[in-house]
């Protein structure tokens, strides 16, 4: 059911090179109309994800299902996008004859190529260059015409892997509101990133990868636990005022800082009042809010230690 | 995922092979490579065809007999062609070579096999592609080399359009074994094995012919053997058959057994491939293409 109604639908889907696991029992579900980060270090096994998905590489065992039909499916690939790390287009070829080049290759009317050929130009920022050969173009340039060529046709689903490897932050905001704009049309996006503001900004739901397996999966929001620590700076709190903060959490005591970890922000007014009536001066209460990238590193397994505490 | 993958081995879609061989020729087209080979072409035309018109001056003491000046232009038009042969099998393979391999590593195979063609499509739009543009210079060099020859000496060579036909496909031969073998490797390593096998069946032919000549079965099958398995050297022993006036053959049959061992002369051959050995050329291509699609299709990109 997930199989057909969803955008992507894997099922252990596992990939082995000789010696290394390249990608180990990937399940997950991404439905329809969704921008779904896959979040990940160099090296965890989002390129190798992706790959599989669009029958470049052939899974070692698992299955999987993109925009309802299984690995490898031709036809569907109609409707499919893709923009890969690697970006390389016919150096030798204008720019506008590459997206021309790759409406006939998606097999769009021919009426349509020329609209669709200035569409995407327009919507990458490159209406200028059109006429230019590819092999003069910048990195970001081609990356700005590999996304383009991703976008031709009105595809159901786009696979964007690292999209803004190669941009300014200019080019990273455009991608940002392409994104946008893809999510609005109804189109499935597909975001493979390293970077946490860029996933942070433009998906739904995220699912962070490293060594090839998928340590945590779903919504930002629920991704980024609000309940990391309450930070107080009091006096005049007893050692036993101390002791009866640890029905709140894990009480860590330095610099006339006490920091309760795992209280949140509710907590705050029960915690002041506890210690206002063991006869505490509380100066300053601070909820402890994780960043991504914290919470990033501890799902790595990151040094926790060195998880700093930010109000 | 067998029967996924003969649906799609049958599922080729014409239109996306035309898509692939049309950009071919493009690419290929604006090679520098291919400018130098038409360059040094023109020239070989143009020194050969300069030497034969000095031709009938040659001798001090007499001017040589337009019979003579025949015979000897037919030799000469043979290395040319041997030239013509080996020179487009270098280059042959140097375009086929990197075809697969270049665009894999390059990352251009990327964005072009997630569209809705097979790998089928792309190996056959490829192969389509460069064995346009190897016949289309075949037939015109040879037609400017021997419209030349006509003028000058009123020679022609027996069968020109045979000639024609074995040269390209000595040259579609090797091509096609450089394209299967750049699904998996590098240009440089898939153009030196290309290349090594051309030799070797060069040579294998050459001792096949001596073997036949001592009556050595087991070098005469050597022979045969690498004709079968790279069949570049029986098609260029086609190739010079269809050059040899047909008074040079007879002359060769008078001689008996002395005159066979003339056949280990790869410039000479009395006896055309038979019917059976040019089916075997079209069989071993269409093999070796499928195998080229298998190929590529288990290469992971």
């Amino acid at each position: 059911m997930q199989a057909a109604s969803s955008a992507l639908h894997t099922l252990n889907l596992t990939k082995h090179y000789r010696n290394a696991a390249a990608l180990t029992d990937l399940t997950m579900t991404v439905p329809r109309g969704e921008v779904f980060g896959f979040l990940g270090p160099n090296g965890a096994g989002k390129t190798t994800s992706v790959k599989l998905l669009l029958g470049l590489a052939r899974p070692t065992s698992g299955q999987a299902w993109v925009l309802g039909a299984p690995l490898g499916d031709q036809g569907t690939r109609r409707h499919i996008g893709y923009l890969p790390e690697l970006f390389r287009y016919q150096g030798w070829l204008r720019a506008r004859e590459v997206l021309s080049l790759h409406c006939e290759l998606a097999q769009l009317p021919r009426s349509s190529w020329a609209a669709e050929v200035t569409d995407a130009l327009l919507t990458v920022g490159l209406e200028d260059r059109g006429g230019d050969r590819v092999a003069d173009f910048s990195k970001g340039m081609q990356q700005r015409l590999g996304l383009g060529v991703a976008l031709l046709g009105n595809p159901h689903m786009v696979f964007l892997d690292e999209p803004t490897s190669a941009l300014d932050p200019v080019g990273r905001r455009d991608v940002r509101e392409i994104i946008r704009k893809l999510k609005a049309r109804g189109t499935t996006v597909f975001l493979n990133s390293h970077l946490l503001t860029e996933v942070e900004q433009v998906c739904d739901r995220v699912a962070i990868v490293d060594h090839g397996k998928v340590v945590a999966t779903g919504p930002l929001d629920d991704l980024l636990s609000s309940k990391v620590g309450v930070r107080i700076r009091a006096t005049g709190l007893d050692r036993e005022g101390v002791d009866s903060m640890r029905r709140f959490g894990r009480v860590v005591e330095a610099d006339g800082w006490i920091s309760i970890e795992g209280a949140g922000a509710d907590d705050v007014p029960e915690l002041v009042a506890e210690m206002v009536r063991r006869g505490a001066r509380v100066y300053a209460v601070e909820p402890q809010h994780e960043s991504l990238e914290q919470r990033f590193m501890s799902l790595l397994g990151g040094e926790k230690e060195e998880t700093t505490w930010t109000p | 995922m067998d029967a996924v993958m003969q649906a799609s081995l049958l599922g080729i879609q014409p239109r996306s092979v035309w898509t692939i061989t049309r950009l071919t020729i493009r690419e290929t087209s604006r090679r520098k490579l291919l400018l130098a080979l038409l360059v040094l072409t023109l020239v070989v035309i143009g020194v050969t065809l300069f030497g034969i018109s000095k031709l009938k001056t040659i001798s001090d003491t007499r001017p040589l007999t337009p019979l003579e000046i025949k015979a000897i232009t037919s030799q000469i038009l043979i290395l040319v062609m041997f030239m013509f042969s080996f020179v487009l099998a270098l280059s042959a393979v140097f375009m086929a070579a990197s075809q697969i391999s270049g665009d894999v590593e390059s990352g251009i195979a990327l964005a072009i096999l997630t569209r809705p063609l097979s790998r089928a499509d792309v190996v056959l739009g490829k192969w389509l592609g460069l064995t346009g543009l190897v016949a289309a210079y075949i037939s015109g060099a040879v037609v400017v080399e021997l419209i030349g020859i006509k003028l000058l000496t009123d020679y022609q060579p027996p069968d020109p359009v045979m000639l024609i036909v074995y040269l390209v496909a000595e040259t579609v031969v090797l091509m096609t074994l450089a394209l299967l073998i750049s699904t998996r490797l590098s240009g440089m390593a898939g153009g030196v094995i290309a290349l090594g096998a051309f030799g070797i069946s060069w040579i294998g032919g050459i001792a096949g012919a001596i073997g036949q000549a001592f009556a050595n079965d087991t070098i005469t099958r050597i022979g045969t053997i690498t004709q079968l398995v790279l069949p570049t050297d029986g098609l260029w022993r086609g190739a010079v058959y269809s050059l040899e006036p047909a008074a040079m053959i007879t002359l060769f049959r008078a001689a008996g057994t002395a005159g066979r061992s003339a056949s280990a002369n790869p410039f000479f051959e009395a006896n055309g491939p038979p019917l059976a050995y040019v089916a075997w050329v079209v069989a071993w291509i269409v093999a070796v293409l499928a195998l080229t699609v298998y190929s590529f299709r288990r290469r992971e990109i």
